[in-house]
């Protein structure tokens, strides 16, 4: 059976939502590294896997997938489908429930911290403190919710970690490298959430491909 | 058996897709409304059932759920009977997939373009008593139109009748609430452009749940 295949640039919060579950589940896969500053996502060989022309794309022989959470999903059923608790009703309507809310909240509310924060320095773009503090106001009401969730339950779903919990590592990695750390380090129960998933393999072999500058300043510009 | 409840009316868009799936599957169901004027939604009652304050929220014996992909996908699970609604195409991981695939492509592609401009021209309106922003819209309708390339391409060089393949899925559904809004402001024709796409949306339209559920979506001011 040929590995499957991940198109994109691994730096990518997207990229490494559909990485840490193919590491999850135990997957042989290769990485095919697109350059994102050389526009690979706009030309016509990537546009007929991903019209949206957007990153990750997963080959699997003759299927092609895009949307990370749509990876994710196909890759756990197939391999590894305790995690997106297939057979469980009400387990897998959690998983569904908490992929929603991240999906819906979190990564709105980060990536644009994270683009202040970080990236906005090495691409001449001024940082705005006005957004910075919007999306913190955000992410400070989301918090609670989160901290309730996770002082009932050890993981989001449930007592057992699972593609909800997952799907947060790519964002949070970023986020938590920013001088606002601190915002989620407040809440007890979200950072021993946190730091759980940092212990696991599988995120730390994809962190290892996730510099906190992106790669900025190494000049490995993605 | 108690019917199971859905907490917010047919108005609400994220409470239609809830509901297009209660119909395709033919379960009995209570609609509880919530005074979004009154921000019922952000009140005690409702956070118990939806802690981030949204609608709709949805009860189910003792199964309490929130985010209406979530409910949507539980419903179809749950109570489908597999001969006659097959949404999701679990049973099949490719289709299953493409389903995905698709649905998310709506939540974070199409949706982004399209919910402002019905916010805009009908919903600020209505409620803010504001004239609509053109710029947004006028931006919104510009990321509309190259999506809608896209579907077009798709739909037409597949020569799919449906987002997914040739079957219809959750995928399709899931456009429903929002287009059928759009549908309803001075842009609607922009879809006349894209012939496979509004033979889609006319399918979609023309099932029995999804024109029940469109008849409850008047937008009170």
């Amino acid at each position: 059976m040929a590995p499957m295949k991940v198109y994109g640039w691994a730096v990518s919060p997207w990229m490494a939502r559909a990485l840490v579950c193919l590491e999850e589940a135990g997957v042989e896969y290769e990485i095919v590294p697109m350059s994102r500053c050389g526009g690979d996502h706009r030309r016509p060989e990537h546009l007929a896997r991903n019209p949206f022309g957007e990153i990750p794309v997963l080959e699997d022989g003759d299927l092609t997938l895009y949307q990370s959470r749509a990876i994710a999903r196909y890759v756990l059923r197939k391999y590894k489908p305790e995690l997106v608790k297939e057979g469980d009703l009400e387990g897998s309507a959690m998983v569904d429930v908490w992929m929603e809310v991240e999906a819906h909240n979190i990564e709105a509310t980060l990536w644009p911290i994270i683009r202040h924060c970080i990236i906005g320095q090495y691409v001449g773009r001024d940082r705005d403190q006005a957004v910075i503090d919007e999306n913190l106001e955000k992410l400070r009401r989301l918090l609670p919710v989160y901290e309730a969730r996770l002082s009932v339950c050890k993981y989001l779903a449930g007592d057992d970690i699972t593609a909800a919990d997952l799907c947060h590592f790519g964002f949070m990695r970023y986020f938590m490298a920013t001088e606002y750390a601190g915002v989620v380090d407040a809440f007890p129960h979200v950072k021993a959430w946190w730091d759980a998933l940092l212990a696991r393999p599988s995120v730390q072999k994809v962190m290892a491909g996730m510099p906190p500058d992106f790669g900025y300043a190494s000049g490995n510009i993605p | 058996m108690a019917p199971v409840k859905v907490f917010g009316s047919a108005v609400f868009a994220n409470a239609a897709r809830v509901m297009a799936c209660l119909e395709e599957v033919g379960l009995e169901y209570e609609v509880v409304e919530v005074d979004y004027t009154a921000k019922e939604h952000k009140g005690p009652q409702h956070l118990s059932k939806n802690p981030f304050g949204q609608i709709p929220a949805f009860q189910d014996g003792d199964t309490m759920l929130f985010e209406s992909r979530a409910i949507a996908k539980y419903v179809l699970r749950k109570y489908s009977k597999p001969a006659q609604v097959d949404l999701l195409r679990e049973g099949n991981p490719e289709e299953a997939a493409m389903v995905d695939v698709w649905t998310e492509v709506e939540a974070h592609t199409y949706l982004p373009a399209i919910a402002p401009i019905f916010y805009e021209c009908v919903v600020y309106p209505a409620r803010l008593g504001t004239s609509s922003n053109q710029k947004v819209v006028e931006e919104s309708l510009e990321k509309l139109k190259k999506v809608l390339d896209v579907y077009e391409a798709n739909l037409s060089k597949n020569k799919y009748l449906y987002l997914a393949g040739d079957f219809f899925s959750f995928a399709d559904l899931n456009h429903f609430p929002y287009t059928f809004y759009f549908m309803t402001t001075s842009h609607a024709s922009l879809f006349d452009s894209y012939p496979s796409v509004k033979a889609c949306w006319g399918r979609l339209m023309a099932r029995p749940s999804v024109k029940k559920i469109s008849d409850g979506m008047v937008l009170r001011a």
